[in-house]
């Protein structure tokens, strides 16, 4: 199981903390095509709608949500790309 | 010796800061100099009404010299910046010169002591596959060729499938689609052809419109209009040969007529200097509009990676805080509480359609409360698309 943030490896990470929506969720689109199938990716994000948004366009876009990890006034989202 | 102050841009941003600029500083103070490439300003609002009217594409609604829109101390100077090298507070200009066009290029280096970069944003068709095969099947109208081709697309157009999507966050005027959309529907209900025509609005967002407020107002007229929405639609390609738009999200949607919101990058000065992000947008300080980590160069407007909406409302607002804030450097002036500081407004319209709008006025603190559309707004709007050219790039309101 994963459960610490700091034992995810990740191939890329985006600091997207200060932008607000739709800030964070663009940059996780764009980043992840950037990525290959298979890869994870890291996105750090302060925007409280991120906790909403970011899930939701993760199963919709058919990827895989690996945690949620909340920090010192920040998210960390960790994605895997699937597809 | 006066400040030499160099503005980029003769847009809605680089108009009023120059004009309030060459206003407010004696020529003992600075000098300064405005730098367009066309040196034709145009009012980009007008462009989502071409495609339903019949308006002249060279109307004095939509584009005037912008010699005439500038104070008389403010010099314009009309070529293509090339390179801004902002270790040595240089510009390097070219200009083809009208006279004898067959001697080719003159190229001048300018110097600067404060620089101002209004140099927008640019539609970057190269961005996203099956756009660059040309104008067939698919259209926009943010520019006037493009919106003078929807209006002939349309004048054809039978009845079918359109589909309008964004291709990509941020673009120029955010409400600009959802806008379009409806004065889509009142068109074909205009020229009876709504009930032989399937409309759906695609978006990026889990929601249709950037600010979730909006979105919440917007999405019930939508629903009484019968025109569809899908969500987290980000396209990835457009395949004109099946006349299908495929996502990101691995969706794929058909269409007849496909009305797109092109790609968006900043100017590609910007990115040859390597002033900008990843997409060309300049990393600014929120409140200061000072480039970060560049002293005595700030940006505004479209240029700016801010998150604020890429609009000539936003460049308005900004204009008028760098103005305060150059003049009071220039003096020696102490700036108090938050003047010279922007707070992120921006005042706004939402046409819906049935000659109704409504109004957006927000900040980086306060989302908006857009009142319930009414034909009050849409006046309002419609008075700005007049009232603009003589109020507002010379930075009187």
């Amino acid at each position: 199981m994963l459960e610490k943030p700091g034992e995810i490896q990740v191939d890329k990470e985006i600091d997207a903390r200060g932008s607000f929506c739709p800030g964070p969720l663009m940059e996780l689109i764009r980043g992840i095509r950037a990525i290959p199938v298979g890869g994870t990716l890291a996105l750090l994000s302060s925007d409280p709608g991120s906790a909403r948004d970011v899930p939701a366009w993760v199963q919709k876009a058919g990827h895989e949500l690996l945690g949620a990890f909340p920090e010192q006034g920040y998210t960390r989202f960790v994605v895997r790309r699937k597809r | 010796m006066p400040r030499q102050i160099i503005i980029i841009g003769g847009g809605v941003g680089g108009t009023i800061t120059a004009n309030m600029l060459a206003r407010q500083l004696r020529p003992h103070e600075a000098e300064i100099t405005l730098i367009d490439s066309t040196g034709r300003h145009v009012y980009m609002p007008f462009w989502l009404y071409m495609p339903f009217n019949d308006s002249d594409p060279q109307s004095q609604l939509l584009v005037r010299d912008e010699r005439t829109l500038l104070h008389q101390r403010v010099h314009l100077l009309i070529g293509q910046v090339e390179q801004i090298d902002v270790a040595n507070h240089q510009v390097h200009v070219s200009q083809s010169s009208a006279l004898e066009p067959a001697s080719g290029k003159r190229e001048s280096v300018l110097v600067y002591d404060d620089l101002v970069l209004a140099t927008g944003a640019r539609l970057a068709f190269a961005d996203l596959p099956g756009l660059e095969e040309g104008p067939g099947v698919w259209h926009h109208f943010y520019d006037t060729e493009g919106a003078l081709r929807l209006r002939q697309a349309l004048s054809t157009f039978p009845g079918g499938r359109i589909v309008i999507a964004v291709a990509g966050i941020p673009y120029r005027c955010p409400p600009a689609p959802l806008e379009f959309t409806f004065l889509l529907d009142d068109w074909l209900r205009q020229h009876c052809l709504r009930e032989h025509t399937v409309i759906e609005y695609l978006y990026p967002l889990p929601r249709v419109f950037t600010i979730e407020r909006v979105a919440e107002m917007v999405a019930p007229l939508l629903e009484e209009r019968e025109i569809a929405t899908r969500v987290f639609f980000t396209p990835e390609a457009i395949d004109q040969q099946r006349r299908v738009i495929r996502s990101l999200e691995g969706e794929e949607v058909p269409f007849d007529l496909l009305i797109l919101v092109p790609p968006h990058r900043g100017a590609q000065v910007i990115e040859a200097s390597g002033l900008g992000d990843s997409q060309g947008w300049i990393p600014t300080d929120r409140h200061t509009l000072q480039v970060k980590g560049q002293e005595h160069v700030y940006a505004l407007g479209d240029a700016t990676d801010l998150p604020v909406p890429k609009s000539g409302s936003t460049a308005h607002f900004e204009a008028r805080v760098l103005a305060r804030r150059l003049v009071a450097a220039i003096r020696g002036e102490a700036l108090e509480g938050d003047e010279g500081l922007y707070d992120g407004e921006v005042m706004c319209f939402l046409e819906t359609g049935n000659r109704q709008a409504t109004q957006l006025v927000f900040n980086y603190e306060h989302p908006p409360e857009p009142p319930r559309p009414s034909l009050f707004y849409h006046l309002e709007k419609q008075l700005l698309n007049h009232a603009y050219w003589h109020l507002i790039p010379q930075g009187l309101i």
